[in-house]
């Protein structure tokens, strides 16, 4: 008796924290369709934010620009995060476990302050790395590495050694044994890391917003300085696609890779 | 010989971009800090030739005026302030949630988890805005609140652009980091032991207190380093949802950096931040160890 008492309590509590999660989001998309401009009564349904929104130039080049940069930034911090997340697996490389987690663990705030730093002064002295999508994207990289460093090592720990040494006992080169049999088994987990890379890239604000300089435009910058000036439901709409997105791209993973998602935590 | 090839082939990119892309800008932050600001903002030179000779030109002006104006050392105090009670409501909101996602049948549980991560995937000025809606003046909450503040006898409140909107957007975010680490660890409770108190006459409170909260302290304690430590560095959240009086030291430092453009300053800001989170992990680390031998 007691015991479904307390059960039925937990359960409440449990209900009204995923209300809580749930629920702003819902908010966000149902005024995306409210015929008001403010958000506060629903009015009726309408469409117009999200024609306003597709004939709004600077938000379409600023998403133009963030997915330019996240495609870019998840390649090459899928290269990179694999290799270093090999590397880490196979070999003890202390040095480069502390440059691939560090930037995952300090706060973002650190990683702009720095970077914004150090373009403007490689500006200074060597005329390149002027502030623009270029150093958005070098420094995307930069903090995606870890991530897929971390989920390309986690996939390896479960690997079965002998596999590899097996095909190179039959006479396969390092090269083919990595392309043949190493690189299946990982192939989730780089592809789970290429995505989270991805989704990191194009969410970005805090780096971004360091980085950008005072030209470029990302859909995340964009979205701050609409909220910063006026609350308007454009920005529902926006908002709404990005989820629309975001889910999609997790329902890809989730068909390519079915650990992939459980990688992730 | 070949093992020693395969690592360095495998090690040195990822290893050269960090250096260029994040050891070597962590360092030259750290020397900025040393230095005097230029005269239109950045940095001044760090050194000059007078007849020929050499001279560094470093200061420890930044560090000195963060020791001498007491309103910097507030402003610590307050951000890890809001970043403990962030800790403190995201831990008791998420314990009972994650106790029953680990005690739910085994084929809903990684639904239940998913559900808990699924809104941490969408982007994270979304996610402050929806609070922006909910907590403007015109939203159907705050006027239920007042409705109820008033009818008490109070005076209206706001609830946008104030401490209180900045915690509950920092709890909102990153509630998920408490969530995990939590679950992970009730999920590998023996139950045999609650059963074993039950049968020896513990009520329902002392098989909480003296099994299974001891028992997840590891997961309580890297939930809590995961929550703290990015809402100490916050300055998004208080940007967009918190007023003049709800600013961080985040702020203070994107202020130094962008604004003001007072770089020394704002590196000292950022390594006293940096120092901070160091201190948090580091003990962190020491209380996770200690508790793997106790085990």
């Amino acid at each position: 008796m007691a015991k479904a008492k307390q059960s039925a309590w937990l359960k409440v509590s449990a209900w009204v924290t995923y209300l809580f999660l749930y629920l702003p989001l819902v908010i966000v998309v149902v005024f995306s369709f409210n015929d008001s401009k403010l958000n506060a009564e629903w009015v009726g349904f309408t469409t117009r934010w999200y024609s306003q929104l597709f004939a709004n130039e600077k938000m379409l080049t600023a998403a133009g620009n963030s997915l330019l940069i996240a495609l870019a930034a998840s390649f090459l911090s899928t290269v990179l995060g694999t290799l270093a997340g090999m590397a880490l697996h196979k070999y003890k490389v202390p040095f480069l476990s502390f440059l691939v987690l560090t930037p995952i663990a300090i706060p973002e705030l650190l990683t702009g302050v720095s970077l914004v730093i150090f373009f403007v002064l490689v500006n200074q002295i060597l005329g390149i790395l002027e502030l623009g999508l270029f150093t958005i994207l070098l420094s995307h990289v930069a903090f995606c590495i870890g991530f897929v460093a971390i989920v390309v090592k986690a996939r390896m720990q479960g690997m079965d050694e002998s596999l590899v040494e097996a095909a190179r006992d039959l006479g396969a080169t390092p090269f083919q044994a990595f392309r043949l049999v190493t690189l299946p088994v990982i192939r989730p987990g780089i592809i789970a890391g290429a995505l989270m890379a991805f989704t990191l890239s194009i969410d970005d604000f805090v780096i971004t917003f360091f980085t950008a300089g005072a030209g470029a435009s990302t859909l995340p910058l964009e979205i701050y300085s609409m909220i910063k000036i006026a609350v308007t439901p454009e920005v529902n709409a926006v908002s709404s696609l990005l989820m629309l997105l975001t889910l999609v791209l997790i329902v890809i993973a989730s068909r390519v890779s079915p650990g992939a998602l459980r990688a992730n935590d | 010989m070949k093992n020693r090839l395969g690592k360095w082939l495998l090690s040195w990119p990822p290893l050269l971009y960090l250096v260029l892309f994040f050891l070597i800008p962590t360092a030259i932050m750290f020397v900025a800090a040393f230095r005097f600001p230029g005269d239109y903002g950045g940095l001044a030179p760090m050194y000059y030739y007078e007849e020929g000779k050499l001279i560094w030109d470093l200061t420890l002006e930044n560090f000195t005026r963060l020791v001498e104006e007491p309103i910097y050392f507030e402003l610590f105090a307050k951000s890890a302030w809001y970043a403990a009670l962030t800790t403190l409501i995201c831990l008791v909101m998420a314990y009972p949630l994650s106790w029953l996602i680990a005690r739910s049948a085994k084929k809903y549980r990684d639904l239940l988890l998913l559900l808990v991560i699924l809104p941490f995937w969408s982007n994270f000025l979304i996610r402050i805005y929806a609070w922006m809606i909910i907590l403007g003046p015109q939203s159907a909450f705050t006027r239920a609140v007042n409705w109820v503040w008033t009818g008490m006898g109070g005076e209206p409140v706001q609830l946008l652009f104030t401490p209180f909107a900045v915690i509950v957007g920092m709890v909102y975010v990153h509630l998920p980091f408490m969530v995990l680490p939590l679950y992970a660890n009730l999920e590998k409770h023996d139950l045999s032991l609650l059963s074993a108190a039950q049968d020896l006459g513990a009520n329902a409170w002392q098989r909480f207190w003296r099994i299974t909260w001891p028992l997840s302290l590891p997961g309580v304690f890297a939930g809590s380093a995961l929550v703290f430590i990015p809402a100490l560095g916050m300055f998004a959240i208080p940007d967009i949802l918190g007023g003049t009086d709800s600013i961080m030291i985040g702020n203070l430092i994107k202020q130094q950096i962008l604004d003001t453009r007072d770089w020394p300053f704002g590196a000292v800001l950022s390594i006293m931040l940096t120092a901070g989170v160091l201190a948090i992990a580091m003990l962190g680390a020491l209380i996770a160890r200690k508790g793997v031998k106790r085990g």
